[in-house]
């Protein structure tokens, strides 16, 4: 789910960087207010680990493919959301920088998408409220039936979030002609299926760590009086559960039947409305309603295209540039000839 | 080697570039890293039409490349992780935007086309320039800049701390896993039943380890900040190399360079 730099425009990735700067800011403002120095120790070889830990493939029973455990979710249950999320921006910014895993540009993406819904959303609206309701009774057992159900809901809920999010950053940016209904119908059905393995894999992990050590988890020994939200807690839990999988399949819906005509009717990144609005009798003059969403689009879209007017003005522009930028091919090939020239003689 | 012998073996690939000596090395990782963050943003902002201007901000990183001595096909051995994911969204883009843009001889090529061999460039481009940024600066340099920038503390620590940790925590599951595969012959990865105790193993001793390794930070007088022995002043050349390379990208995004050139030839 790494977002490359391609993908964003500026503007969204501004944005990103932004919300997950302020996120980052309040959980380092948490984290001094609690002062808890000997953390940070903790967190680097916790993140260090998670980082190392998501490259070890787990066989999946059945199949020949293997899978990943979910670093969010395992760091917030251990340190809980805010050292949890700083420790993700760390690990998203060595994969970043030294690995090429995702972009520079596309790092405040990147974060909002795989570290705060994993974290937070993973944290205060599943991990705490399952561990604290009286979901299956009391008991050792009972415990840990709900560190299962928390790690799965909470891998397959925060990275449907996570996917919705990268389509609507692509879509923002109007990077892709891909429609949106469409994009949603191809991300969020694969995501379903890894987030189900992710949780199944973390829960292993996190089942392994209270057996012998469960001091270290989070929320597992909450008192008995903590018991009494459990009917509210579960009425949390299911809503969004509900939100988030209604939200899913409508959409899911509601894209497939008419994914082709969208792809007829034009450019889709002005978004659903105006594509919906399009005159369908306008059907058999093509070129015509593809004006039309070009014109629609640009008082509407929200990152205008600024040399479009002036790009098509001639054709003989176009041979100019094709010329031109095989002449730049030209000139970049001989620097990197001239550079190996030089470094040759000067290590003779 | 296993998956993660090799992320260690590119680790210290990286360390052994940031530790050559050249030009670019010698800059203040404060002012590459604001001429990276300018070229990647002007880079990105491109029209996704405009091929050509496009085109030409290639000779950025290919000219920098050369002057820092590291060979450009290092870096693109790295683009073998990224660009399947660039091209996976830019592939559809020839499917849904079929409108011939222009004509080479008899072939039109559509705005698709165009709009995802752009979408690529940028992608290729863009990586060029982090590579080179982090090819030619040390970590701790680097962290010492974002301090600069005022990046909290805390932060900047974490992420020194866990790059230290990375190399550590991943030598010792790899070993785990080589260990485990001689015991398990024919088999592709963890099996069901060492899910949990795998890597919880591990985890139980790294807590144990942080709590350490916090007494021995403690003991070498630790408290809350780390200190930096060398400190790279930003000098002048420094000024001059961010802003010299912002103004040049600017120009670059504003002339379209390629067609003025093309000109030159094309009547």
């Amino acid at each position: 789910m790494h977002m490359a730099d391609a993908l964003l425009a500026p503007a969204v990735a501004a944005t990103m960087y932004a919300a997950s700067g302020v996120t980052a800011g309040i959980s380092v403002h948490k984290l001094r207010k609690d002062d808890e120095p000997q953390k940070l120790p903790t967190m680097a070889v916790a993140a260090a680990l998670v980082f190392a830990g998501q490259m070890i493939n787990y066989t999946i029973p059945g199949t020949g493919s293997s899978g990943h455990m979910c670093g969010g979710m395992l760091l917030s249950a251990l340190l809980g959301p805010q050292a949890g999320f700083l420790s993700m921006i760390v690990i998203l910014a060595i994969q970043c920088l030294f690995f090429a895993d995702g972009g520079l540009l596309a790092l405040g993406a990147n974060v909002w998408n795989m570290a705060f819904y994993g974290c937070f959303v993973g944290y205060y609206l599943i991990w705490r409220p399952i561990m604290r309701s009286g979901l299956f009774g009391s008991g050792k057992g009972a415990q840990r039936a709900r560190i299962i159900l928390a790690s799965i809901l909470g891998c397959v809920i925060t990275l449907q979030l996570g996917a919705l999010s990268v389509v609507l950053e692509t879509s923002l940016s109007g990077i892709t002609e891909l429609p949106f209904g469409a994009f949603v119908a191809l991300m969020q059905p694969i995501h379903l299926a890894i987030g189900l393995i992710e949780g199944l894999i973390t829960s292993a992990v996190l089942v392994f760590v209270f057996e012998s050590r469960p001091e270290l988890l989070r929320d597992v020994n909450a008192r008995p009086g903590e018991a009494k939200r459990s009917l509210k807690a579960t009425i949390a839990i299911l809503a969004v559960v509900a939100l988030v999988v209604g939200g899913g399949l409508s959409l899911l819906a509601s894209s497939n039947p008419d994914g082709l005509e969208w792809a007829l009717f034009g450019n889709a990144e002005a978004g659903y409305a105006e594509n919906m609005a399009l005159d369908e009798d306008d059907f058999g003059v093509q070129s015509d309603a593809a004006d039309k969403a070009a014109a629609i689009q640009e008082h509407t879209s929200l990152l205008p295209d600024y040399a479009f007017t002036n790009s098509d003005s001639a054709a003989g522009t176009t041979v100019s540039g094709i010329v031109g930028a095989a002449m730049v091919a030209a000139v970049a090939l001989l620097i990197c000839l001239a550079g190996g020239f030089f470094r040759k003689k000067h290590s003779k | 080697m296993n998956k993660m012998e090799k992320a260690l073996h590119e680790l210290s690939e990286m360390d052994a570039l940031a530790a050559q000596d050249s030009p670019i090395h010698r800059l203040s990782p404060l002012s590459k890293l604001i001429a990276t963050v300018v070229y990647i943003v002007v880079t990105v902002s491109f029209n996704k039409y405009q091929l050509s201007g496009l085109a030409v901000m290639v000779l950025i990183p290919v000219f920098l490349f050369q002057v820092s001595g590291i060979p450009v096909r290092t870096c693109f051995y790295k683009l073998r992780i990224v660009l399947p994911l660039v091209m996976a969204v830019g592939l559809f883009n020839p499917l849904f935007d079929r409108a011939p843009m222009f004509y080479v001889g008899s072939v039109a090529v559509s705005g698709g086309v165009v709009s995802m061999l752009s979408l690529m460039l940028k992608g290729v481009f863009c990586l060029m320039m982090s590579f080179l940024l982090i090819a030619t600066t040390p970590i701790d340099s680097l962290c010492a800049a974002l301090r600069r920038l005022h990046v909290p503390s805390m932060l900047v620590t974490l992420l020194l701390l866990t790059y230290r940790y990375v190399g550590v925590m991943t030598e010792e599951l790899a070993i785990m896993t080589d260990a485990y595969h001689l015991r398990a012959p024919g088999q592709k990865g963890i099996h069901i039943s060492a899910w949990g105790s795998f890597l919880g193993q591990v985890l139980l001793r790294s807590m144990d380890r942080a709590q350490e390794l916090y007494s021995s930070m403690l003991l070498r007088g630790y408290e809350g900040e780390f200190r930096y022995a060398k400190t790279s002043p930003f000098g002048a050349v420094d000024a001059a190399y961010a802003l010299g390379i912002s103004a040049l990208c600017l120009l670059l995004r504003y002339v379209n360079l390629a067609e003025t050139l093309g000109r030159l030839l094309v009547r």
